[in-house]
């Protein structure tokens, strides 16, 4: 395509595996496979949601594309710069341009700081702002998530979970970034409050902006935010389609599946009845099964599934899956 | 924060004489008495007319009564008027020693500069290895580094201080002659050679004391970072840019001190309360000597005296723990 805009954060076969040590001399008898070759883009402006049960490496793939950890393999390029492997010393001049919202308010901001220092730090790490100016400058992210001035001198305890999440906002805002990755931003709030943040979160990306990766389990709160939607399940991305499609005519059958256990609000309209109860448990990702990850559980497994890894394939311009059913 | 340290120094006082009076009883109870190291052949009638002198033929109240009252009353007259040049006291009765005869307090005095430049010294190295073994055992958790200081604390925690303290002796001043066995306490400093022969009198005794405490505090200082370096604020913190200095010195250290800080400061009274085992086989005549001294010469007033000097102590760096913690952590309130 011609007018194919290029993405601000490009992943290809992503792999974060994490060592298991075990025995008398701790030698190393394993690992997690917790990000098992991942690859998406995400363009400029956009919101990229990545859902998935639990345990599956959301958060860990999330926090794998800003670098928080030292990958396994694979190539990450935000804003232009591949930084999949470069010394963490390296990175730290680049952490401005991408940063993160944490999934726990409260044990992700460092209790013994200010809300001013918390949200000031990066800015005496990467500007040479005047006192004065990092003052007004943290004033100002302060008002743009909404939070009282006079609250500038309060520890962390001191604040609700949605308000800590407001400060946790205003400290990745600090430095203008471009990409933001929402790790379950609203996960450890009550639902009254995740309409605020994700309504906040929506705001700021139009003011600023900001291009997210908006990590979630919650399929209907990632519906309404997302322009394009990644499921992944046990390390691997099965699916990504624009949100839309993906919520209208799924293909892969984990995302079927998933999409019908989203509860339907109105009883008559539920009248579908058929529901996908997946059988079994997600296999360990130590020990992923042969050939597709899915096929232990998958309501429409054939031979081939657990043979051969499927590969990706592209059913509609940015639809792609990876099932046997739509090999060819 | 000040209302709460007056409640506290408040409810102290009926602790303290509880503690008095707890301390004064079980004295009394125990076997022994003040007359046993006389010689045989003083007769029993003078015996006796000796333990009225002492003032042991009045019941327990009546002495228990005059003890506080020449602990909390006569004694610190007589400290002011030694500071000032007053006369409060007017010639009261001091508490006196049974073995010396002369003011336990003066006792005191003599023995303390010992004790804290021993004891206090290897406190004040023990904590300064301790902190920085601590931090980088945690940071580099499971490295050489991390197994060889545990190694060391465990042979720290695990191996008695009369042990390390004669083998230092016969490897450092029976085959090396590089320090005295014994701590002359009459050594006057006064130049840079009697300077570096008190240094070398201490080196011993303050080693094997401060491979003591390092070997606890690392472990504790250990423990502390290892809670803190995987806690979300500090992903937060890399995730921020910051410096790894930084992370680990302002935002993980910081956090970590404020247990380790409390635990510090409830080890200070046992440097007051001296190294009993240590003074011994060194020969420095510090308190931990004087009071078991004391206690083989059934010297109740001196026993009693030092007992309940530690007590106050311990209170006090209780209540001094609890201010630092709520100091340290923005999180506690105690108004």
């Amino acid at each position: 395509m011609f007018d194919a805009p290029t993405p601000l954060v490009r992943v290809r076969d992503l792999k974060m595996h994490f060592p298991i040590y075990s025995g008398l001399f701790r030698k190393r008898t394993g690992e997690v496979k917790a990000v098992d070759g991942v690859s998406f883009d995400v363009f400029e402006g956009e919101t990229l949601g990545l859902v998935g049960e639990s345990g599956c490496g959301k958060s860990t793939c999330g926090r794998a594309v800003l670098r928080l950890y030292d990958i396994t393999e694979g190539e990450i390029t935000i804003d232009g710069a591949e930084i999949g492997t470069k010394d963490q010393s390296d990175l730290r001049s680049m952490r401005p341009v991408m940063q993160m919202v944490f999934q726990d308010p409260q044990a992700s901001l460092n209790p013994r700081m200010t809300v001013e220092a918390i949200i000031r730090e990066p800015l005496d790490e990467h500007t040479t702002l005047s006192a004065a100016e990092k003052r007004e400058k943290v004033l100002e992210l302060m008002d743009a998530v909404g939070l009282n001035r006079a609250f500038a001198g309060r520890y962390p305890h001191a604040f609700s979970g949605g308000q800590r999440q407001r400060i946790g906002i205003a400290r990745a805002l600090a430095l203008n970034p471009k990409f933001i990755v929402c790790d379950e931003p609203i996960a450890a709030l009550d639902v009254s409050i995740q309409a605020q943040v994700v309504n906040l979160l929506e705001d700021l990306q139009e003011q600023f902006g900001l291009t997210y990766l908006f990590i979630s389990h919650d399929l209907s709160m990632v519906r309404h935010i997302a322009d394009r939607v990644a499921v992944m399940y046990l390390g691997k991305i099965v699916e990504i389609a624009p949100s839309d499609v993906l919520y209208t005519a799924p293909k892969h059958p984990y995302t079927q599946a998933l999409l019908s256990a989203v509860p339907e609000p109105d009883p008559s309209a539920d009248a579908r009845g058929e529901r996908i109860v997946l059988q079994g448990d997600v296999p360990s990702p130590s020990n992923p099964p042969k050939g597709c990850n899915f096929c232990t559980r998958c309501p429409k497994v054939m031979d081939i599934c657990k043979e051969v890894e499927p590969a990706s394939v592209e059913l509609a311009p940015g639809h792609v899956t990876a099932c046997h059913l739509y090999q060819n | 924060m000040l209302t709460y340290t007056i409640r506290r120094l408040l409810l102290a006082i009926p602790t303290l004489l509880f503690i008095a009076l707890v301390i004064f009883l079980l004295l009394e109870l125990s076997p022994g008495d003040p007359m046993a190291q006389m010689p045989m052949s003083i007769p029993p009638e003078v015996k006796e007319r000796m333990r009225e002198a002492l003032g042991l033929d009045q019941p327990w109240w009546v002495r228990f009564y005059l003890w506080l009252y020449q602990f909390f009353v006569v004694e610190p007259q007589y400290w002011i008027d030694g500071l000032f040049g007053t006369d409060f006291a007017e010639g009261a009765q001091r508490i006196i020693s049974f073995q010396s005869k002369s003011p336990v307090f003066d006792i005191i005095a003599e023995r303390i500069p010992q004790t804290l430049w021993v004891v206090g010294m290897s406190y004040v190295v023990g904590v300064l290895i301790a902190l920085p073994i601590g931090i980088a055992s945690a940071y580099y958790q499971y490295s050489w580094f991390d197994q060889i200081g545990t190694f060391i604390s465990m042979v720290g925690f695990s191996v008695p201080t009369f042990f390390t303290g004669v083998l230092l002796i016969v490897i450092f001043s029976v085959n090396l002659g590089w320090f005295p066995s014994i701590y002359d306490t009459t050594l006057v400093v006064d130049s840079w050679a009697t300077l570096g022969q008190q240094i070398k009198q201490m080196a011993m005794p303050v080693f094997v004391l401060a491979l003591y405490n390092a070997a606890q505090i690392s472990r504790f200082m250990r423990a502390s970072m290892l809670d803190n370096l995987g806690q979300d604020y500090v992903r937060t913190a890399r995730a921020k840019g910051m410096h790894e200095k930084v992370v680990v010195l302002r935002h993980v250290l910081r956090n970590s001190m404020i247990p380790v800080v409390t635990v510090i400061a409830l080890g200070v009274p046992q440097v007051f309360g001296g190294a009993i085992i240590t003074e011994q086989v060194f020969k420095v005549n510090g308190l931990g000597q004087l009071l078991i001294l004391a206690v083989q010469g059934n010297d109740i007033p001196m026993v009693m005296t030092l007992t309940f000097i530690f007590a106050v102590l311990i209170v006090l760096f209780n209540l001094i723990a609890d201010v630092l913690y709520g100091l340290l952590d923005p999180r506690i309130r105690y108004d």
